[in-house]
């Protein structure tokens, strides 16, 4: 399965980002085979929407699940729109993508039901 | 027909006692229409005292999509800037309040698949005064975030026929239009701004009111309104925003000084020029300048 996994970094030993829409970059990685790429976040600079932009990159990206620390409601919305499955990682830890990647398939990872902040408002 | 906005860098400096009085001695010599563009708590109505006869629901025009035409191209979310509509897989999703209502979407949708419908953001208020002033508000919807679209509706609107005065005498030279911006210095104020003759500031002479004043007078600046400045409660802080004042070439058009009466006349809902018939001449003698120095 592809699984997106918002980072802070380069590689998927860069530390896991919480935050969804304004994670760094997202570690794409085959969680059969390991192999991963990069891609910078292009919604990091978005001045609202982040989280919608941030959703319709990783469904470009072809992502089948995502693994960040929340997801705002447009940000779920736009998610399970595309049939992409959102698991949530605790971010309170100090943990790598490659982390991430063996709690989910050591099957560790819990997937959200509804949205887990409020997301933003504003104009 | 000449516009005159009234604004302040925040909140409870008399912009509103300054600019109902301003229409009040301005409906003596001509038509008058009043615009109270504090769309978040429009408070002009408690001193002008208009009949609010007339209720216009307003708001953005936000995107349906046919989903029978639709072919998920995706052109419409790449060219949204505000990321309100989003095309994943077979489905176009719309968030209504990041719209801003641009129709850029619209625009750009290869299938015409999309079309506009209006979702309310507000209403427009309007009526008449006692004076026979044109007076509208716009009262943005409890949990809006945008003012901006209202403030451009309520910019267009002129008195409906059978209202006094009747509108073609608004557009004769002589009439004038008086905005009450929002406080602050955002977007709301800048939409307010755009387009008038002179912004008329007012600001107290304290170091927070200079701070203030500084931000309203670079907006009139970076718009090329020409500006004035009233001193709200003359005789309390320092004599800093005058010397400001004269260090840009900003004219102080009038000073109000800290007076218990006006005080209270604000408190029981009169206008200045009506609690206290004194000031009446320094009102004229205020609109006479700014007139005279956009129509020299
Ligand atoms: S641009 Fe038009 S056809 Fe393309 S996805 Fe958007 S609504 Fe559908
Ligand atoms: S009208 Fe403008 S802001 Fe609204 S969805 Fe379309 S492109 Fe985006």
């Amino acid at each position: 399965m592809k699984l997106a996994i918002s980072i802070a970094g380069q590689t998927i030993d860069s530390p896991f980002d919480a935050r969804f829409g304004r994670a760094e970059s997202f570690c794409l990685v085959d969680s059969d085979t390991g192999a991963w790429t990069v891609h910078a976040n292009p919604a990091l600079s978005a001045s609202g929407g982040a989280g919608v932009q941030a959703a319709q990159f990783v469904a470009k990206l072809g992502a089948q699940a995502v693994v960040s620390g929340a997801y705002g409601p447009k940000a779920y919305d736009t998610l399970s729109a595309g049939n992409i499955q959102r698991f949530l990682a605790p971010g309170n830890e100090a943990r790598s993508g490659a982390d991430i990647l063996a709690a989910f398939r050591a099957g560790q990872l819990t997937e959200a039901d509804g949205t887990t902040h409020g997301g933003h408002h504003g104009g | 027909m000449m516009q005159i906005v009234i604004a302040s860098g925040k909140g409870g400096t008399g912009k509103t006692t300054v600019a109902t009085s301003l229409a009040q001695v301005a409906a003596e010599r001509g038509a008058v229409r009043f615009l109270d563009c504090d769309v978040e708590a429009p408070n002009a109505a408690l001193f002008l005292h208009p009949v609010l006869e007339t209720h216009r629901d307003v708001g953005i025009r936000v995107p349906r999509v046919d989903a029978q035409a639709c072919t998920y191209c995706g052109k419409c979310a790449e060219v949204c800037q505000f990321h309100a509509i989003a095309v994943v897989g077979k489905k176009v999703l719309v968030f209504d309040d990041l719209c801003h209502g641009c129709g850029s979407c619209t625009w750009h949708c290869p299938e015409q698949a999309i079309s506009e419908h209006l979702a309310v953001t507000g209403v427009i208020d309007s009526g008449t005064t006692p004076e026979g002033i044109a007076f509208a508000q716009g009262v943005m919807n409890v949990g809006q975030t945008m003012g901006v679209p209202i403030l451009r509706e309520l910019k267009q609107w002129t008195p409906a026929t059978g209202d006094a005065p009747p509108s073609t005498s608004l557009r004769a030279s002589g009439a004038l239009e008086i905005r009450d911006a929002p406080p602050g210095a955002s977007c709301p104020v800048v939409e307010t701004m755009r387009g008038a003759d002179f912004a008329l500031l007012v600001t107290e002479p304290t170091p927070f009111g200079l701070h203030d004043l500084k931000q309203v007078a670079a907006i009139a600046h970076d718009l090329g309104i020409p500006a004035g400045v009233v001193i709200n409660r003359d005789g309390i802080g320092d004599a800093a925003v005058g010397t400001w004042c004269a260090d840009r070439g900003l004219p102080i058009l009038l000073r109000i000084p800290m007076e218990r009466r006006i005080a209270e006349a604000i408190a029981s809902g009169q206008t200045l020029v009506d609690a206290v018939p004194d000031y009446r001449v320094g009102f004229q003698e205020l609109l006479e300048r700014i007139v005279a120095g956009v129509n020299p």
